[in-house]
């Protein structure tokens, strides 16, 4: 077995007990990246100097006796709409091709901390906007069970880059299913934590009220053990809440007894494709095997989410997007007389057709006449929707859902047309509208041997409890033992 | 209801876009066909429900007044398409 084929929970088990080096790892990585990539198309930037400068530092603290972190010298790849200081973060915009951050983002200053190694910046839907990577300003990434599908998007090369193995683990950020539906896609765990539990700054703002980073991982131990590195209160992030800090890997226990699983039957019907809906009832005949409660629900205002959620985020994105303004940073237009010029010409120039298509949406949404029949009214549903929640929650421990109504599509297939491609995260966005936890979970494959994976959505900040649900299904199941073909991808 | 060509034109304006020809055309028909899926809201009775501003009811945890540096300057200023002079360069504004 290669280095990079290993889980991070297990690289760490052999650096620990001195069998490798970080610099062997790291290498192993690049060494992977460069056979690989060039294919699936996963980064858009690597970092192998810094890397393996780091890696090797590491290596020595370890040799030399000094106190390191078990996290200290295991690489990560890092979804590029996140800051890390001095490397260029461009969330796959030409907006931000040249830009340089400045400073760190939170969760970077978190795994600095524990002297983790940066592989690179992975590709994504221009600033997070899609569900196939499609609307990268730079290429598309490729799924690596089959070339000529989309990895699913908006973390795609986080994705992508976990199932190729170009990773151990990635980060991620999902605003209405951008980490769990490509997680889906390409057969790896994903989870978004609650709203409010892991601070936003240093990500580059798409929806400010749903936005939310998380893990991509190859299994749930690995999910459980980067989510402790990045929760916390940050005083930089006044939505980021205070709770005391919890050993997530506490919740790793096989065990399911006793739990009740509610299975929204809204989310089985007509819309799911029947390979995937007879994936997501096998899911629950297991968890009843192992001795939790399954029971049908109702979740009838879920379908208004996605319309909320178009409301809501493309409004925030118009405001959060009016930043990009050619003066300060990004690009700036060299057609300009004045200064209306400079904004709108490299407003213009700088952002693609789906960004530019939501800042119009979220404009005319927010402007004077429309702001109460729109925004109002979709903040009001959403108190609906969350109540909704609430009422399951009284009665459930977890929602059992799919996390994508299909397996990977192929390029091409839903580009042409917007609303489509929204319907394609169903059955995350909700999650997102409630502000709630949601892990996507591999567990089979289709007739055309692309992963299928189930989404369990729990309590706000009871992320115990998924990953609890998810530890077990997992230690019970073997689809790890299914590898990327890399098939295709010949035209 | 359908989103006119001058709606868009007027949105653009406000969003500090230019738009062509082709995708004033384009969005007056996205955008007619998101909004029109966007209403599907207006289905849902809210009367005497509240407005949710964010996930979670406690929404904001305050931090101190206090004055830091954060960030270096000349760092902030490093991507600056135009500076001068340890400031950011615009076009004259005021003839």
């Amino acid at each position: 077995m290669e280095l990079y084929e290993f889980t991070a929970h297990e690289l760490m088990d052999k650096l620990a007990s001195g069998e490798v080096t970080s610099e062997e790892v790291t290498k192993s990585y690049f060494d992977r990246i460069k056979e690989k990539d060039g294919i699936v198309k996963a980064y858009v930037s690597t970092l192998e100097e810094s890397a393996l400068e780091k890696a090797r530092k590491v290596d020595e603290d370890r040799k030399a006796g000094k106190p390191v972190s078990k996290y200290a010298g295991i690489p990560i790849g890092i979804k590029d709409n996140m800051c890390i200081t001095g490397t260029r973060t461009t969330c796959s915009s030409k907006m931000l091709e040249n830009f340089v951050a400045p400073y760190n983002a939170t969760v970077i200053e978190n795994l600095n901390k524990e002297d983790m190694v940066y592989l690179g910046k992975l590709n994504l839907d221009e600033f997070a906007m899609g569900s196939s990577t499609e609307n990268s300003a730079f290429f598309p990434t490729k799924n690596p069970w089959d070339l000529d599908r989309v990895p699913g998007g908006s973390s795609g090369g986080s994705a992508a880059a976990v199932a190729a193995d170009l990773a151990p683990w990635t980060l991620g950020s999902d605003t209405g299913g951008s980490i769990r539906q490509p997680a889906s896609l390409c057969g790896v765990v994903g989870f978004k934590p609650t709203y409010g539990l892991v601070s936003r700054y240093g990500l580059v703002a798409f929806a400010s009220s749903l936005d939310q980073i998380g893990p991509l991982t190859k299994d749930v131990t690995d999910s459980a053990l980067l989510l402790n590195l990045l929760v916390g209160h940050d005083e930089k992030d006044s939505t980021s809440m205070d709770f005391e800090k919890k050993d997530y890997t506490k919740a790793l226990v096989n065990d399911v007894k006793g739990m009740k699983i509610g299975l929204p039957k809204e989310y089985l019907r007509e819309g799911v494709n029947e390979e995937v809906r007879e994936a997501v009832l096998a899911v629950a005949k297991k968890y009843e095997e192992l001795g939790a409660t399954i029971e049908e629900c109702s979740f009838d205002v879920g379908k208004y989410a996605t319309s909320v959620y178009y409301v809501i985020a493309d409004a925030e994105a118009s405001s959060n997007l009016g930043r990009f303004d050619g003066i300060r940073y990004g690009y700036r237009s060299e057609k300009f007389e004045n200064l209306k010029d400079i904004y709108r010409n490299s407003r213009s120039e700088g952002f693609g057709p789906e960004v530019k298509r939501r800042i119009m949406v979220g404009t005319y949404v927010l402007s004077s006449g429309y702001y109460d029949a729109y925004y109002k009214k979709a903040q009001k549903v959403r108190t609906v929707i969350n109540k909704a929640y609430n009422e399951l929650f009284e009665k459930y421990d977890l929602l059992l859902t799919p996390v994508s109504p299909t397996t990977a599509f192929k390029f091409g297939e839903k580009s042409e047309n917007p609303i489509e491609m929204y319907l394609a995260d169903i059955c995350t966005v909700p999650v997102n509208i409630g502000g709630l936890p949601g892990i996507s979970v591999p567990c089979s494959l289709d007739s055309k041997g692309l992963p299928i994976s189930f989404q369990l959505i729990g309590k706000a900040f009871d992320e115990e409890t998924i990953l609890k649900a998810a530890y077990t299904y997992e230690q019970n199941t073997n689809f790890r033992e299914n590898k990327p073909t890399f098939k295709g991808g010949n035209n | 209801m359908a989103i006119s060509k001058e709606e868009v034109i007027h949105i653009a304006k406000l969003a500090s876009l230019n738009l062509t020809e082709e995708e004033i055309e384009r969005y007056s028909n996205d955008m007619t066909e998101i909004l029109e899926f966007a209403n599907e809201i207006n289905s849902v009775n809210t009367d005497n429900v509240g407005e949710t501003i964010a996930a979670n009811e406690k929404y904001n945890v305050f931090r101190k007044d206090e004055i830091k540096q954060n960030v270096d300057k000349e760092a902030l200023l490093q991507n600056a398409p135009s500076k001068d002079d340890g400031m950011f360069r615009i076009p004259k504004v005021i003839n």
